[in-house]
């Protein structure tokens, strides 16, 4: 019981902490900014451990987190092997294979309005469909190893790509392509140097998107078949042998790379679009 | 319209693709038969087997549309065959998550609105909380719930589907309720207007038009998340639970009927939500 009367003072002193952050000075500066949902976050883990420790909940409904801590220490090289299975292997190339086609696609149509009208819509009412349901299909197509999650996730990441893409190019004024006119542009150096710039914002929003959807397809597909490693072979069977902490385990490196794989692209997103409103401080 | 025919167009243009595709991916296995049979096939014969396959690689159009058929009209709706019944489970669990989400959603916009603390610390992890593929997470939700003693797989399901459909009700409220100027605040200051006030009268109709906007992205994640809920863990109702069957007994054309029953699950959501924000904004004199 002490345990859960600890972890609750230690959430009320955090809480009355962060109260003081948020309301001080510091909270306009860099720091400031990054310690509250520090704080906030090491709160949950803390209140976690000690709900699971005081009230003895069952290690086959919630491990705390310093055994999945310890579990992770401990299986690393199966956490890393499923890692570059699934990731490295199956959801990173297909992200580039499906970005890569979309843009292509988006290139070809580019010149057509006709085509641009007729597929905007469908691309948008495909975008909202549940495409994982086509993982047990290509799954079937591609065999069990990478290739099959690959192309989950190039399916997945595809449309919602190209409708960004197509809405980017669009995005430029009229002022400015007339500019471009003006100056005797051709249609690829106007593309190069004024349309696909105009793109960038609207690229990378569909690239965020994108990079969680790759995750969700890359592991959806390997619950429909896959070699003995992958996340979501891990995550499926250990289910069944109700080990929960290696499940846990193989979730937080999940969201490691979710989270690093979006910060990836926001780190660019900021590189490349400095210009942008949104990207100015 | 005009923009019928470019729509009319592509579509036309993907089924072509489409009979192409099933025709070369189908050929091989007629190839096999023959060479089996100690026949060789020319291509005039090829074509019609690669239309009729039983259990075909990739199945024409003219094939899923007729289980399509078969499976939502052929069956009393009661049946567990008929697609009309698993899609009732889905859409089920659809709304049940679609409620959760948006209630959840909307709950913690308001407090982190009002509350400086809750936007700088929860607002990150609300972010984070969407780069963690939540099918990570879908078969632990399942086993957690029947260990607590949760009977059914309706409310694990809801959960996946809220948890997907929260974030974009949340940051549309956010800035929704962010949306009044500084004029409009400072007005009913003069007003001698309390906060409870502001927010009922300003903040909260301020936001409608965000809110209606976020809720077509959200059914669309709802009922992804609700799909993904019956895939992993051998669920027996529902349109991802007809995939897994079809994929599991080696019946393509289940799979792709289910497939496009969820599409025109998806399609008749959309626009069912698209018309309550249409009345909605009428209702409420916002220019469409």
């Amino acid at each position: 019981m002490t345990a859960l009367w600890l972890a609750l003072g230690f959430w009320l002193a955090a809480w009355a902490l962060n109260v003081w952050l948020a309301g001080s000075r510091l909270s306009q500066t860099g720091p400031g900014r990054a310690l509250v949902p520090l704080i906030f976050g090491a709160t949950v883990l803390v209140l976690w451990e000690g709900l699971v420790r005081g009230l003895g909940v069952a290690p086959v409904i919630l491990p705390a987190p310093s055994v999945i801590a310890a579990k992770i220490a401990v299986e690393l090289p199966v956490l890393w092997q499923d890692f570059t299975q699934t990731i490295l292997k199956g959801a990173i190339p297909g992200f580039l294979m499906g970005a890569g086609a979309a843009f292509l696609t988006a290139i070809a149509i580019d010149r057509s309005p006709f085509l641009q009208r007729g597929l905007l819509p469908v691309g948008n009412f495909v975008a909202a469909l549940p495409i994982v349901g086509l993982a047990p299909i290509l799954v079937m197509w591609f065999g069990f190893d990478w290739q099959s999650k690959a192309a989950v996730v190039v399916v997945m990441v595809f449309f919602p790509m190209l409708v960004n893409i197509v809405a980017g190019l669009q995005a430029s004024e009229r002022m400015q392509r007339d500019l471009m006119a003006t100056w005797g542009a051709s249609y690829w150096q106007a593309l190069w140097k004024l349309r696909l710039p105009a793109a960038m914002p609207f690229i990378f929003n569909g690239l965020k998107i994108a990079s969680t959807l790759a995750l969700i397809g890359a592991i959806v597909a390997e619950f429909f078949g896959s070699p003995i490693y992958g996340m979501g072979f891990r995550i499926s069977t250990e289910v069944g042998r109700l080990g929960l902490d290696m499940v846990w385990a193989t979730i937080a490196v999940a969201a490691l790379a979710g989270s690093v794989f979006y910060g990836l692209i926001t780190l660019i997103e900021r590189w490349v679009t400095f210009w942008h409103p949104s990207q100015r401080h | 319209m005009s923009r019928a025919l470019p729509v009319l167009t592509v579509l036309a243009g993907i089924v072509v693709l489409w009979y192409a595709a099933a025709v070369l991916m189908n050929a091989t296995w007629v190839h096999d038969q023959a060479e089996r049979a100690g026949t060789t096939v020319t291509w005039a014969e090829v074509i019609p087997q690669t239309m009729t396959q039983d259990r075909p690689l990739l199945p024409p159009p003219h094939q899923v549309g007729a289980e399509l058929w078969q499976g939502l009209f052929g069956q009393a709706v009661t049946s567990k065959r008929s697609l009309v019944y698993h899609a009732y489970v889905t859409f089920k669990g659809t709304m049940m998550g679609f409620g959760l989400g948006i209630v959840a959603g909307v709950l913690l916009a308001m407090a982190i609105v009002r509350f400086r603390v809750m936007d700088m610390s929860v607002m990150p992890w609300a972010i984070i909380s969407q780069t963690v593929p939540i099918v990570a997470l879908a078969p632990m939700i399942l086993t957690l719930s029947s260990q607590l003693g949760l009977e059914g797989r309706d409310l694990p399901k809801a959960i996946i589907a809220a948890y997907l459909s929260f974030f974009p009700v949340l940051v549309s409220m956010v800035k929704g309720l962010r949306s009044p100027d500084q004029m409009q605040l400072d007005l009913l200051k003069t007003y001698g207007a309390g906060e409870t006030a502001t927010f009922l009268k300003l903040r909260l109709p301020a936001s409608m038009p965000y809110f209606f906007a976020s809720l077509k992205v959200a059914v669309a994640a709802s009922l992804v998340g609700t799909i993904v809920g019956e895939l992993p863990t051998g669920a027996i109702e529902g349109l991802g639970a007809r995939m897994l069957i079809g994929s599991q007994f080696g019946e393509p054309l289940i799979m792709w009927a289910a497939l496009f029953a969820a599409a025109i699950l998806a399609g008749l959501l959309i626009l069912v939500v698209g018309f309550v924000e249409r009345a909605a904004r009428k209702r409420m004199g916002v220019p469409l």
